[in-house]
């Protein structure tokens, strides 16, 4: 099959998820071409067709501008499958592209199966098969689910015009917070999930955080509540992470937060749902009520 | 100003999910529901908004599903939407997220909304697509995972989540639709004066069949579990008992306990 790629490129760089693309078209052994706006001085490793359209003239944000010179290229190239990553960039585009096209969309595709493409449900408990019934399909990938893959060589380049318009203003970027807090460094990370309860109780947490000699980390909810201050959450929109030990208390185990923790040497959670989807990355989970285990385990380390 | 929120129902997620009977969505038996936790984000900024506006303005919520969803509509309504449109779907469950902007787009084109505010995913199917194809049927302009919002003048001005904690901010004129991330506001609790406020507002029932002239383009063949991948080890029992199972594993498999 033939599958147009969509990759990323943002702040003057080309993202290294664009490879991912490539381990998706080798999976599925199609047949690569890609789009992309970007940079002349940026270009993939990769020796076939590349549609590329400069990002200087064509802004990195720009849907409207970007959907249209995408479906230049499906008009040319008539691929069966349009491929982006699951990201800020990827989510916010297939859909328009798929509208514009009246393809079928399947998002967050984690593995090619018979049939159809397998995807998570249910903050990752479950998986459904999905498929698609239209001839072009778009599909957005999970970050981290098909390894990158560098095919090699130098990329035969057809240069796109900027059709200029649009009906949205790119402002600028805010880059990220500074961080207080470098978790990175530390050897032992204890964090908080939703699953603590109230805002109180992350004293619990913080106080096996010290016995353990680590640091306190969070999950996403429990920053946005106020409870625990943004430089310690863990995740994609966080911190990543790779601690001796990861302690995760009353945390489900999303996909955003597992991809900020899961390449710690030792996972601990402590989860009162033994199906919890934290417990395919731990090492031990621990069936409990936090509030009842983690100031046992505390108090039990200061003897 | 006119503004739409679409929220969906979504079963708490700490339950267990069984197959149905055709093995393609979960058994909705013994589950309990609430409103899907984007779309909580999705009204507080309306509501935020229709605050600001005040009475020239006025916030309509939407919920496509059977006649549970009535309850996360009312909450939406507690919390300060002025009025609801409940389009019945018994098979929502089954409509793939084309239909569902299809469904809603049917709708919003005739009421002419400046703004539209929905959930950027919902908790269980987490697609990310019904906002942003909802937006490219309608013609309007569009913002995903949005964590900061302003309307002043007609003009958004929206601040979009990427990775690693870097924000894109970027303008459009209204009309416009934003998909809102986690951490955009604090969604209120509604108050027991508004919740009684609420009963009082208007709920329109609208059959799916007036609204819904598509076919899906996809279709879920299986929901299954995921394969396990060797796992690691499960620790229940007495408290006690744990704490010195975790204790030792900690000696025995890590190097932090001096
Ligand atoms: C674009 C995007 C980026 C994101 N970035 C991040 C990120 O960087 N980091 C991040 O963490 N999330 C991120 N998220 C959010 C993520 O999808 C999840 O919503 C979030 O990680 C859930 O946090 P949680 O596990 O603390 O809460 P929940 O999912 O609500 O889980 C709570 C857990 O606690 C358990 N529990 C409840 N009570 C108890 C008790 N008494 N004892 C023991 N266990 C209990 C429950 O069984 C449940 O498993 C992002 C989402 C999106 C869409």
């Amino acid at each position: 099959m033939k599958t147009l790629l969509i990759g990323e490129f943002r702040e003057g760089k080309l993202l290294d998820s664009t490879y991912e693309l490539f381990g998706f078209a080798g999976q599925a052994a199609d047949e690569p071409v890609m789009f992309m706006v970007g940079s002349e001085t940026q270009l993939p490793s990769f020796g076939g067709r590349l549609y590329l359209a400069d990002a200087a003239a064509c802004g990195e944000y720009n849907p409207d501008l970007h959907k249209q010179l995408i479906l230049n290229v499906v008009q040319k190239e008539n691929p069966d499958r349009i491929v982006f990553v699951h990201s800020s960039y990827g989510w916010d585009l297939a859909p328009r592209v798929a509208v514009a096209l009246k393809a079928a969309q399947v998002s967050e595709v984690v593995a090619i199966q018979e049939g159809g493409f397998e995807v998570g449900c249910c903050n990752g408990k479950m998986r459904r098969i999905v498929k698609p019934s239209t001839p072009q399909t778009v599909i957005t990938i999970q970050a981290g689910a098909f390894q990158g893959v560098q095919p090699g060589g130098t990329p035969q380049v057809t240069r796109l015009a900027a059709p200029g318009g649009g009906t949205m203003e790119f402002v600028g970027y805010e880059p990220a917070e500074e961080k207080g807090v470098d978790l990175a460094k530390a050897e032992v990370i204890v964090s908080a999930g939703r699953g603590v309860g109230k805002k109180d109780n992350v004293a619990i947490i913080a106080a096996l955080a010290k016995a353990l000699g680590g640091e306190l980390g969070a999950s996403r909810p429990v920053v946005d509540a106020e409870w625990v201050a943004h430089d310690h959450q863990v995740g994609t929109t966080g911190q990543t992470v790779s601690p001796k030990l990861y302690v995760a208390c009353g945390i489900s185990g999303a996909i955003q937060h597992l991809a900020g923790m899961k390449k710690s040497d030792f996972i601990l959670a402590i989860n009162k749902d033994k199906d919890a989807p934290i417990g395919e990355v731990a090492d031990v989970l621990v069936v409990a009520d936090v509030m009842q285990f983690v100031p046992a385990l505390t108090a039990k380390l200061a003897k | 100003m006119k503004i739409l929120v679409c929220i969906k129902q979504v079963p708490d997620l700490e339950s267990r999910f069984k197959p149905n009977a055709s093995n393609t969505w979960f058994d909705e038996a013994d589950l309990a529901y609430r409103m899907n936790e984007y779309d909580e984000y999705a009204v507080e900024q309306a509501v935020q908004l229709r605050e600001e506006c005040g009475d020239s303005s006025d916030l309509t919520v939407l919920s496509i599903g059977p006649d549970r969803v009535v309850e996360a509509i009312k909450k939406a309504l507690a919390m300060g939407c002025d009025r609801a449109v409940h389009i019945q779907d018994q098979a929502v469950s089954s409509r793939d997220p084309w239909q569902i902007a299809s469904i809603i787009s049917a709708y919003a084109r005739e009421h002419k909304f400046d703004l539209i505010f929905t959930g950027m995913q919902s908790q269980d199917r987490g697609s990310a697509q019904v906002g942003a194809m909802l937006a490219e049927l309608l013609g309007v302009s569009c913002a995903t995972t949005v964590v900061g919002f302003s309307c002043k003048d007609n003009v958004v001005t929206a601040k979009r989540e990427l990775e690693g904690g870097v924000k894109g901010v970027m303008r459009m004129k209204t009309p416009a639709l934003v998909t809102c991330q986690l951490g955009l506001n604090i969604p209120r609790y509604p108050t027991l004066p508004n919740i009684m406020k609420a009963k009082k507002k208007e709920i329109i029932a609208l059959p799916v069949a007036d609204l819904l002239k598509e076919e899906s383009l996809a279709k879920t063949t299986s929901f299954h579990p995921p394969a396990k991948k060797g796992g690691g080890l499960l620790v229940e029992g007495d408290i006690a008992d744990q704490v010195d199972k975790v204790l030792a594993l900690l000696k025995e498999k890590t190097a932090v306990l001096r």
